[in-house]
């Protein structure tokens, strides 16, 4: 058992003279998949990122813990996965490379096998010793996909994980969402019916605050 | 600090592959000493002024070279990668090691290249000169770090780098030149403790200052 338990405390965040969203309050169970939805600049990425310790919110925190203790910010990374467009890998490596480095880069050990089977189990095992740069579009989506579980994160993060994958990726996906779930927290951010049919919950967002959700 | 040499590790591998500084680098250390070569023509230049003209060569070298520490990363996009992979002071540091390895090979090439070029650049006290030079070395490449991390945000990176560099460099570049001019006349390194000592300070304050800044620059 992970007992990794997260939440929001008043979270605010303001770009400029814009709010994006006010004091929101949230609770996240372990073992459960998350959606945050609702319309374009709602916030849905945002969020994601203040979550994931990317950006700082303006007002309010994000409480990581691991049983009853809170997770510093400096070992914040260690316990996240994250997929999103906007995040690239480095083109000039090899996916073996990529993967390599940012084991290292992180204080742990290169699982190898553990690797070996994302790779596999997202269809590019076979392109491993690549570069990037010659991938595709949904190829380097499916990297991504490699990158946030190869280190069996306890929080998973995917802002819309579907864009770029055919069905074969968005199967591979929803798959192991189901099996990486145990007592993680999956959270989705999307607006797509598919992807959110994957979520116990949805946390909709609009007028800067949160709706009720499913 | 095993993160922030695999950090460093990362980058001279991409370094190697992309050629981002060195060329850029490279080009500017010899098309600079061609431009000053060309124009003395058959004069004959002063000592003093060889050492300072060495000092504005290595000031605009890190300025075309050592910015790209941050900047390739917002450039390609993988800033965000790092967040996700390295705590702040992992990613300084990687980047500071990175960016030292580089001003240290610039500077000894820019330093060999005028020994050979110049006839007027000796230096009398090598031991004094070896001193300024590791440790104004260690003061631009923190500098040059921490100044490439604030412009990577900003939108006019290439003007604004030189422009942010020359007050913080200058009080560096001023005590550096003063020792050269010192090693050049030979004076001792008991003679010129004043100027070392201002020298180690600022490479104290800048290291210092830079790991506490760092963590409000790096997240937005």
């Amino acid at each position: 058992m992970s007992n990794y338990s997260l939440s929001l405390d008043s979270l605010t965040k303001v770009f400029g003279r814009r709010l994006i969203f006010d004091k929101l309050t949230y609770e996240f169970k372990p073992g459960t998949v998350y959606g945050i939805s609702g319309p374009n600049g709602s916030g849905k990425s945002t969020l994601s990122k203040i979550i994931a310790g990317i950006i700082t919110p303006t007002h309010g925190k994000v409480v990581h813990k691991l049983g009853d203790e809170v997770i510093k910010v400096e070992h914040l990374h260690n316990h996240i996965g994250f997929v999103s467009p906007y995040l690239l890998l480095y083109d000039e490596f090899t996916a073996l490379e990529n993967l390599n480095h940012f084991a290292h880069i992180r204080g742990v050990e290169f699982d190898a096998e553990r690797c070996d089977a994302l790779l596999n189990r997202f269809d590019i095992y076979n392109r491993r010793k690549d570069y990037v740069k010659t991938y595709s579009s949904g190829m380097k989506q499916r990297l991504k996909f490699v990158f946030a579980f190869m280190h069996r994160p306890n929080l998973l993060i995917l802002d819309e994980p579907t864009s770029n994958l055919d069905n074969q990726g968005k199967d591979a996906v929803y798959q192991i969402i189901k099996d990486e779930l145990k007592d993680n927290i999956i959270i989705i951010a999307s607006n797509e019916d598919a992807d959110l049919a994957r979520c116990s919950e949805v946390i909709y967002l609009e007028n800067f605050k949160i709706k009720n959700g499913k | 600090m095993q993160k922030a040499f695999y950090l460093f590790k990362k980058d001279w591998e991409s370094e190697l592959r992309t050629r981002y500084a060195i060329n850029a680098l490279a080009m500017f250390i010899l098309v600079t000493i061609s431009v000053i070569l060309f124009s003395i023509g058959q004069e004959t230049i002063s000592e003093y002024l060889t050492g300072g003209l060495l000092w504005v060569v290595i000031f605009f070298s890190a300025m075309s070279g050592l910015a790209r520490a941050f900047v390739s990363e917002e450039e390609r996009g993988t800033t965000m990668t790092l967040h996700l992979i390295a705590s702040p002071t992992t990613v300084f540091s990687g980047k500071l090691i990175f960016n030292l390895i580089l001003v240290f090979l610039m500077n000894i090439v820019i330093s060999f290249l005028f020994s050979l070029l110049f006839e007027t650049f000796v230096i009398k006290n090598i031991l004094l000169f070896i001193t300024a030079f590791i440790f104004g070395n260690i003061g631009i490449g923190v500098a040059s770090t921490i100044i490439s991390a604030i412009i990577s945000k900003a939108n006019t990176k290439g003007t604004l780098y030189p422009v942010l560099s020359f007050p913080i460099l200058l009080p560096l570049i001023l005590i550096l030149l003063e020792l050269t001019k010192y090693s050049m006349d030979g004076n001792t390194i008991s003679s010129s403790f004043v100027e070392i000592a201002v020298l180690i300070c600022y490479d104290v304050i800048m290291g210092t200052a830079s790991y506490l800044l760092f963590d409000f620059i790096w997240k937005e």
